[in-house]
């Protein structure tokens, strides 16, 4: 039913999305619980360069990604001279690009609900005598399980589609760093490939409804009145 | 005993306040919203740290500015109970218990939970509870850590008349049973002349009265004490 190519394309989304998401999702979660909870000089800051990639046009983010990464990058190169890893160009690459551009929407989802979180629920804890993290994994991480989660679905819905900053440091190369929305770029170049097109189209459509789905289905099953 | 002597400003609001009594029974600490009531208790819990001066329980210092002390909340053994009781939503009521409850004994464990009559709530989640079930289950987590002192702030403002009362004998008898010294916050009279062996009156943030709360006993002004800013400990 798929073509080999079209294949390639469906797994490394889909892996490179997930990891993406894995790796991001530990950073994503401090961030936001910091920029919700706690106050501090260059919060501000902090919250602007966090959201850049959300404003960014997505090449501008992958172009300055292969200057950092590329092989005469500032880290691309010791990593090239020291351990022989090349990332630019690599299935790497796809997975380092799909993480920037899902990064601001994890952060945002799970920050809103950090924000919502009463304060006092941490106060009641540090009374009853627990450690800050204590408090963190047992109070404060279940409070804001469900920013956590439609953070984990947008940015994965938004990793699955992302094509600028792809094409930039990875470049298209098919059974390699050909994401979907690059295979579909390709055929809809091509004369003759409506077909393939058109199954790339519902393929994506039925990824991105899929995730949608299935964050609605868990929120529901989260007790809700943890917000102030 | 208790021992307060704070200075604290938040904006237009300026908190004076020294006391010092016997940490005993329940106290009550009456006063209209902005009188400084919401303020001393998170400055006694250590959620809000003070401008200047000191706080002591029976000889052990929390806070003292001039000695840099500040004791985190989590070392005073201080337990909370909230207006709303905010229990812990993701917990069964059991959990929210046990949460504090560390090295507390079986028989303590089921007086508690006897006192409050809890036990038939224990797998319940704090959403189902009623408004008077959550106060108790609120109340029985913040004895299960067995506190040295208890602060309940309007803990049965929320609840309907006929609850309140039942509430606040429940209160009165986990206070004679478990000998836990109470400050009882409240902006309604009758509630802490009913409950409270002492009832302490503020206005715009200072005592303006201390009373024992015996029936017929005539409430004495309060004097700020000359020699503020000193606690023993």
């Amino acid at each position: 039913m798929l073509s080999q190519m079209e294949q390639d394309a469906l797994i490394l989304s889909l892996r490179a999305s997930t990891l993406a998401v894995l790796w991001s999702l530990p950073i994503a979660i401090a961030l936001g619980w910091m920029l919700g909870q706690k106050r501090f000089p260059g919060h501000a800051l902090l919250n602007a360069v966090v959201h850049l990639p959300l404003v960014l046009p997505p090449i501008v983010i992958g172009y300055l990604l292969l200057l950092v990464l590329g092989r005469n990058g500032m880290l691309g190169a010791p990593l090239d001279a020291l351990f022989g890893i090349r990332i630019a160009f690599s299935k790497s690459a796809v997975i380092i690009a799909c993480a920037v551009v899902g990064f601001p929407l994890m952060v945002r989802a799970i920050r809103q609900s950090a924000e919502a979180m009463d304060p006092r629920y941490a106060h009641a804890a540090r009374s009853l005598g627990a450690s800050e993290w204590r408090i963190f994994f047992t109070v404060s991480l279940p409070l804001m399980t469900p920013g956590i989660l439609t953070g984990i679905t947008l940015a994965f819905a938004r990793a699955v589609g992302e094509f600028g900053a792809t094409i930039t440091l990875a470049a298209n190369i098919p059974g390699r760093t050909q994401t979907l929305p690059l295979a579909l770029f390709t055929v809809t170049q091509t004369p003759g490939e409506e077909a393939a097109a058109a199954r790339l189209c519902i393929l994506s459509l039925l990824l991105a409804g899929g995730a949608l789905l299935a964050s609605e289905a868990i929120t529901r099953r989260i007790p809700q009145g943890a917000t102030r | 005993m208790i021992e307060l002597h704070l200075r604290h400003r938040q904006g237009d609001f300026e908190l004076e306040t020294d006391l010092v009594v016997p940490a005993e029974g329940i106290i009550g600490l009456i006063g209209r919203s902005g009188s400084g009531k919401s303020t001393l208790f998170s400055c006694i819990a250590g959620h809000t740290r003070p401008r200047r001066g000191c706080i002591s329980l029976n000889g052990r210092l929390f806070f003292h500015s001039a000695h840099r002390i500040n004791l985190p909340p989590a070392a005073r053994h201080i337990g909370v109970v909230f207006q709303e009781g905010l229990l812990f939503p993701h917990m069964t009521v059991r959990g929210n218990l046990a949460y504090g409850a560390r090295n507390v004994g079986t028989s303590f464990w089921n007086e508690v939970i006897e006192t409050l009559d809890l036990a038939s709530l224990l797998d319940a989640r704090p959403a189902r509870l009623s408004g008077g079930e959550r106060q108790r289950a609120a109340i029985g987590r913040a004895l299960m850590a067995e506190p040295e002192l208890l602060l309940l702030d309007e803990p049965v403002s929320a609840l309907d008349p006929g609850l309140k009362a039942r509430t606040l004998d429940l209160i009165a008898r986990v206070q004679e049973r478990t000998q836990t010294p109470m400050i009882y916050i409240s902006h309604s009279p009758e509630e802490v002349r009913r409950l409270c062996s002492r009832v302490v009156t503020m206005q715009a943030g200072r005592i303006i009265s201390i009373s024992d709360g015996a029936a017929g006993s005539k409430a004495r002004p309060h004097l700020a004490s000359a020699q503020a800013l000193r606690c023993t400990g």
